[in-house]
């Protein structure tokens, strides 16, 4: 079943990178957003309110972007999901391609995008401070736990993005499954 | 004794479509009874009501009432599991639009109802070049859907539909999308099959290149049977007919 996730994956490889690249922009914005948050300091409870609305903000832009590319991946293969079925797939076969699949995507994407996040917070210092000074700024305030923290909600957010629809998938009738034109 | 007989039984299938205000009935009242190693063709203009039965018989939709039963089981007394079982190992499908998964080559298609069904690679890939050379396209194991021909690309479904040597096989108007000299090849393939290995061959349709292989028709029409008819009976009017256009 690895094999068949891995391989639907290298041939959809192109499709697969638009559906990661929802999941790279998110966590990159979440990334770059809470570093930017972090380094510049809270003086008054005033500006950690509109910090933690920042990234409580950038939390939510991630997941619409990933639950959007994770539904879309998810109901364009409703004829293939009914096939399978029809080839006497059990429902919780159907259900554990999809995630092994989005594990891949999702843990592939979101340290992308964690790159891609912390590399947008060091540029953005650099042009103000040059690119040493930088380096260190935002290497000192970002810490492993949040890189990892960024990364995980990442995952996170792909997985149940992509149990839920793929579980109804799988527990449609197969003809409405086949039925569906894409 | 009957349970021997009889492979596939109806009783009183009943199917609904709400379409808005409107209430289609699909089907209304459909029994038939299938003994094994039958060649049946369901016949009816389009629109009367084939798929509707055919997913009814092939348990991938329920009906609103009435029974399905394959082997003198009950489809409504199986869970989602027990479902996925038959459809693995005592029902193979074929469908117009051939719904072969458009990623795996043909060998992989072939392979993967083996897998459902627990065989082990090497013994799925022997079982998948097997039948890919008696549907006659062991030269084309390694290719994709894509760059098959339509008729190609339904052999390659009837070697998937076979793969857990399934006792019947259904098939909705498997000739629909095929040019009539490629349907009539993919007719004789579906007798051979019936044939040689005694799979009951169930095929929804309204291609008249049918009648010739099947042992009985069931002709639908409004979501119910018009008429069955036997191959016998059908050889004595065509018979009858020619004797008299000889007169
Ligand atoms: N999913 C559906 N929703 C609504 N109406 C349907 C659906 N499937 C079939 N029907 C209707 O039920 C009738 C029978 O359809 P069908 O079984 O597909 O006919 P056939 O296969 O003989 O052409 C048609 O009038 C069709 O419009
Ligand atoms: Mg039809």
């Amino acid at each position: 079943m690895v094999k068949i996730a891995i391989n639907g994956l290298k041939i959809r490889f192109w499709r697969s990178m638009v559906t990661a690249s929802g999941i790279i922009l998110g966590i990159a914005f979440l990334a770059y957003v809470s570093t930017n948050l972090i380094s510049s300091g809270a003086a008054t409870a005033d500006q950690r309110a509109r910090m933690i609305w920042l990234v409580v903000m950038s939390l939510l832009v991630s997941t619409v972007g990933i639950v959007n590319s994770m539904l879309m991946s998810v109901t364009e293969r409703f004829r293939e999901i009914g096939t399978m079925k029809c080839l006497g797939a059990p429902d919780g076969f159907v259900v554990s391609l999809f995630v092994v699949e989005a594990v891949f995507v999702g843990s592939a994407a979101s340290v992308g995008g964690w790159f891609l996040g912390y590399v947008g917070a060091v540029f953005q210092k650099a042009c103000a401070i040059g690119f040493g000074p930088a380096f260190a700024s935002v290497g000192a305030t970002h810490s492993a736990e949040l890189a990892g923290g960024c990364v995980l909600v990442g995952i996170l957010i792909t997985l149940i993005a992509t149990i839920a629809p793929a579980e109804r998938a799988a527990a449609m009738p197969a003809a409405a499954a086949l039925r569906t034109e894409v | 004794m009957a349970a021997t007989e009889y492979i596939v039984r109806t009783k009183d299938v009943m199917k609904e479509f709400k379409m808005g205000q409107e209430v289609l009935r699909a089907l209304n009242g459909v029994s038939v009874d299938i003994k094994r190693g039958e060649y049946i063709s369901i016949m009816g203009p389009s629109g009367s009501g084939k798929s509707t039965l055919f997913n009814a018989i092939g348990g991938l939709d329920k009906p609103d009432s009435g029974s399905v039963f394959i082997n003198d089981v009950d489809m409504a007394q199986l869970d989602s599991n027990e479902l996925a079982f038959l459809r693995c190992h005592t029902i193979g499908y074929i469908f117009q639009t051939f719904n072969l998964i458009t990623v795996m080559t043909a060998l992989e298609n072939v392979r993967l109802p083996t897998i459902f069904a627990g065989m082990n690679s090497d013994e799925g890939t022997d079982r998948g070049i097997e039948l890919l050379e008696l549907v006659g396209l062991g030269h084309r194991l390694h290719h994709k859907p894509s760059e098959l021909s339509g008729g190609q690309q339904q052999r390659v479904a009837i070697a998937r539909a076979l793969a857990n040597n399934p006792s019947i096989i259904l098939a909705d108007e498997p000739t629909g999308n095929l040019d009539s000299k490629t349907g009539t090849e993919i007719i004789e393939l579906l007798r051979r099959l019936n044939k040689e290995s005694g799979v009951t061959v169930i095929s929804a349709t309204h291609d008249y290149k049918m009648l010739d292989v099947s042992d009985r028709i069931i002709w639908i029409r409004d979501g119910k049977i018009d008429k069955i008819e036997n191959r016998a009976d059908l050889d004595i009017q065509l018979g009858g007919m020619a004797g008299q256009e000889g007169h």
